[in-house]
């Protein structure tokens, strides 16, 4: 929760009023230099050369604190892998607003179809629709549905806003047809939210109620400033809330609901989906496939239950409603469930320890890790294996590849260790 | 001159990063022997680096009990160790093997009988993934690579989650894992990282002309791909294995909290330990759910 960035939203935007008023002869690009002086965060060395800004070391701290973060708890929480999520789009005259260039509505479709692209690759077994609150009316703009492209071709077309927004209104919706849904699913709903107010029918503190009674995960990511009643929903739903400061910050925070996140007891109930692991057609088979309506030549699979040809995986079965996936839709979601432990900060003085000289390159790129690159001195060394790595590698390993190097390339890890010391 | 490098950069510079596998237990009971194997292999290394100035290649050895960086063609260290009777790219890379496998041999344990003697191989495209990360920091101008895994040894079902874990990163990545599988049986992972990300798969049926396959299958570089004709991978096998008894099967059951796959309905999960049917009154008791699963 940023609960300073709502107030430092509320007041940049008077500062820029007045600003106006009082620099209206300062041209266009000069405008864009009031704020932010580059030049000052330059820093001079011991001989009076200008030292390059570390980004580097910056970054890597800022990714070590989220990541101590995420996984200060015990590493195996139980995650919510098959989830149906909701994407609340507040299409209200708010949203037209420029604060965000070029609107908050370009900026919104713009990482929404990020966020739906990594959200598919992250959890291939999951479902997402899309509902739109304009007038103050909520719509659905799309059913859940597994297939990227049909969101994002639907999105694409209705982003004009106009009138007011109603949170009861959404949260009624999607209530409606995330009860719908097997047991088995997680629930969750992501608003975006850019009104700083909501015109209900009705009693909102019910509405709140009735999806905490639901088991649906209620988040908000707003980009005015922060309110009360946003604030009041995540809490008892169990979801987050965030205010994005800009547009990296807002693509920022879209993209941390990605990863499937941590389950609430209760509101998971275990059970056996039956799902069919289609093969390949043959190449040059020809037959009709029950998506597209039309006769197809090869390349296509066939449901195992009724022999009826898909197009691509994962999706159902349009005639016996058979899920089908392949099993590496099943293996993209395994990393959730065997975490790598964050690695250990090493400082410079136990890297240039004699000692160590033996592990003087990164173990993953075989980077020298006492190089004129590394200024900041830092690596990090894994508390399984004792291998040391490089910043950069970290990053890759904890983002990207999820397998610690050192760990999958010594069979017996402790006589490894032994011989090292 | 800051134009001359990028006219030397053409389309089709390359880094391969070729993937040895030194498994004992493998090479012990092949038909052909490990020294003939490595003369082709050497050769043909030899030989992508003549295909164009700015080639690289980088060797990673993967063995039984470690895995450990041979070679790197874009170090200098090779230019000194010439000696009369081969080239020095060469002698200094069957030194630094050697060593290895030496190291290799000396980390071996007892072991009890019957597990399959398969190589480190997650750990080797794990350390070959980072080192492509390096490469492609290092700035605009930098070699297409791609993987090259030279495999006989049989699949390691404990590697399952950390093999596809590298390979989702492989396809995030455009890297494109090419494999040539020289064992008996046929490989699923190598099968599967080679379609997934996009490389070729083959399985060359006589090892004596190994280095022909090599030269007009592997040496093609990536911008060629797009007009060269390669063998195209048939019948990938992607149906799952159930964890019960390792048939591959059609349709099964997944367990909604695990993803772990039943070939009949169950009332507990084996894995993460739920009951199925009812709320769970608390977290996952995945205790005893180690990163290695046993019996996947």
């Amino acid at each position: 929760m940023n609960n300073g960035a709502g107030k430092r939203i509320n007041g940049g935007v008077e500062e820029d009023d007045e600003e106006d008023d009082v620099n209206g002869d300062l041209d266009a690009w000069e405008r864009t230099y009031t704020d932010e002086r580059s030049w000052e965060s330059l820093q001079e060395d011991e001989s009076g050369m200008l030292r390059p800004i570390d980004n580097q070391a910056l970054y890597h701290s800022q990714y070590r604190r989220r990541l101590r973060s995420l996984s200060s708890t015990a590493a195996r929480i139980q995650k919510g892998l098959i989830r149906y999520l909701y994407i609340v789009i507040d299409l209200s005259k708010a949203a037209s607003e420029m604060d965000f260039r070029p609107s908050r509505i370009a900026v919104i479709a713009k990482h929404v179809e990020a966020f739906i692209r990594e959200f598919f690759y992250q959890n291939p077994l999951s479902q997402v629709g899309i509902v739109t609150i304009k007038d103050g009316v909520a719509s659905c703009l799309t059913d859940l549905g597994g297939s990227p492209e049909s969101h994002i071709n639907a999105l694409m077309k209705k982003l004009e806003c106009s009138g007011d927004s109603s949170l009861q209104n959404a949260l009624d919706l999607v209530d409606g047809y995330l009860n719908q849904i097997p047991s088995y699913g997680h629930r969750e709903v992501l608003l975006l939210y850019s009104a700083l107010s909501t015109c209900d029918p009705g009693d909102i503190m019910e509405t709140i109620q009735k999806c905490r009674k639901s088991k649906i995960r209620c988040s908000v990511i707003g980009l005015a400033a922060e309110m009360f009643i946003c604030k009041h929903l995540c809490q008892e739903t169990g979801g987050t809330y965030s205010v994005a400061l800009d547009e990296s910050h807002f693509k920022e925070l879209i993209l941390e609901h990605a990863p499937p996140p941590p389950a609430i007891a209760e509101f998971a109930v275990a059970n056996l989906i039956k799902m069919g692991f289609p093969q390949r057609a043959a190449e040059g088979s020809i037959s009709i496939c029950s998506c597209h309506k039309e006769a197809k030549v090869g390349a296509g699979y066939t449901c195992p239950r009724c022999k009826a040809r898909a197009c691509e995986l994962p999706t159902e079965c349009r005639v016996c409603g058979l899920t089908l996936v392949s099993s590496p839709h099943l293996a993209r979601s395994y990393h959730h469930l065997f975490p790598i432990a964050p690695f250990d900060e090493v400082s410079s003085s136990r890297l240039n320890d004699p000692i160590r000289k033996q592990q003087r390159n990164c173990f993953g790129c075989q980077q020298n890790l006492l190089d004129s690159v590394n200024k900041a001195g830092l690596a990090v060394v894994c508390p399984k294996c004792k291998r040391y790595f490089c910043l950069d590698c970290d990053i890759y390993i904890h983002e990207s590849l999820h397998n610690c190097p050192g760990c999958d390339s010594f069979r017996h890890s402790k006589a490894a260790t032994a011989n090292e010391d | 001159m800051a134009s001359a490098p990028s006219k030397l950069y053409a389309d089709d510079v390359s880094l391969v990063v070729v993937l040895l596998d030194t498994n004992l237990f493998f090479w012990s009971s092949s038909s052909v022997s490990f020294s003939q194997f490595l003369s082709q292999v050497l050769a043909f290394l030899n030989a992508i680096l003549t295909l164009n100035q700015l080639n690289q290649v980088v060797v990673i050895a993967t063995g039984y009990n470690s895995c450990d960086y041979i070679f790197d063609s874009a170090l200098d260290l090779n230019r000194g160790i010439e000696n009369g009777r081969m080239p020095a790219m060469s002698s200094s890379l069957l030194q630094k093997l050697e060593k290895f496998l030496i190291k290799d041999e000396q980390l071996s344990k007892e072991e009890p009988e019957g597990r399959i003697k398969s190589s480190l191989f997650s750990g080797s495209l794990s350390m070959s993934l980072c080192y492509m990360q390096r490469v492609f920091r290092s700035g605009a101008l930098h070699p297409h690579p791609r993987i090259l895994c030279l495999q006989g040894s049989p699949d390691g079902p404990e590697q399952y989650v950390a093999i596809m874990n590298a390979i989702f990163s492989a396809q995030r990545s455009k890297v494109p894992i090419d494999s040539c599988y020289i064992g008996a049986q046929n490989s699923a992972f190598l099968q599967q990282a080679s379609y997934i990300t996009g490389g070729v798969h083959h399985k060359p049926q006589n090892l004596d002309g190994l280095f022909q396959y090599l030269m007009t299958i592997f040496a093609t570089d990536l911008h060629s791909r797009s007009f060269i004709h390669l063998p195209k991978s048939v019948g990938v096998d992607f149906r799952a294995s159930c964890f019960c008894h390792k048939n591959t099967i059609d349709m099964g059951y997944i367990c909604s909290v695990c993803l772990s796959i039943f070939c009949k309905h169950q009332k507990k999960c084996s894995t993460c330990g739920s009951v199925f049917g009812q709320a769970q009154s608390e977290v996952a008791s995945a205790s005893d759910k180690k990163r290695k699963t046993p019996e996947t």
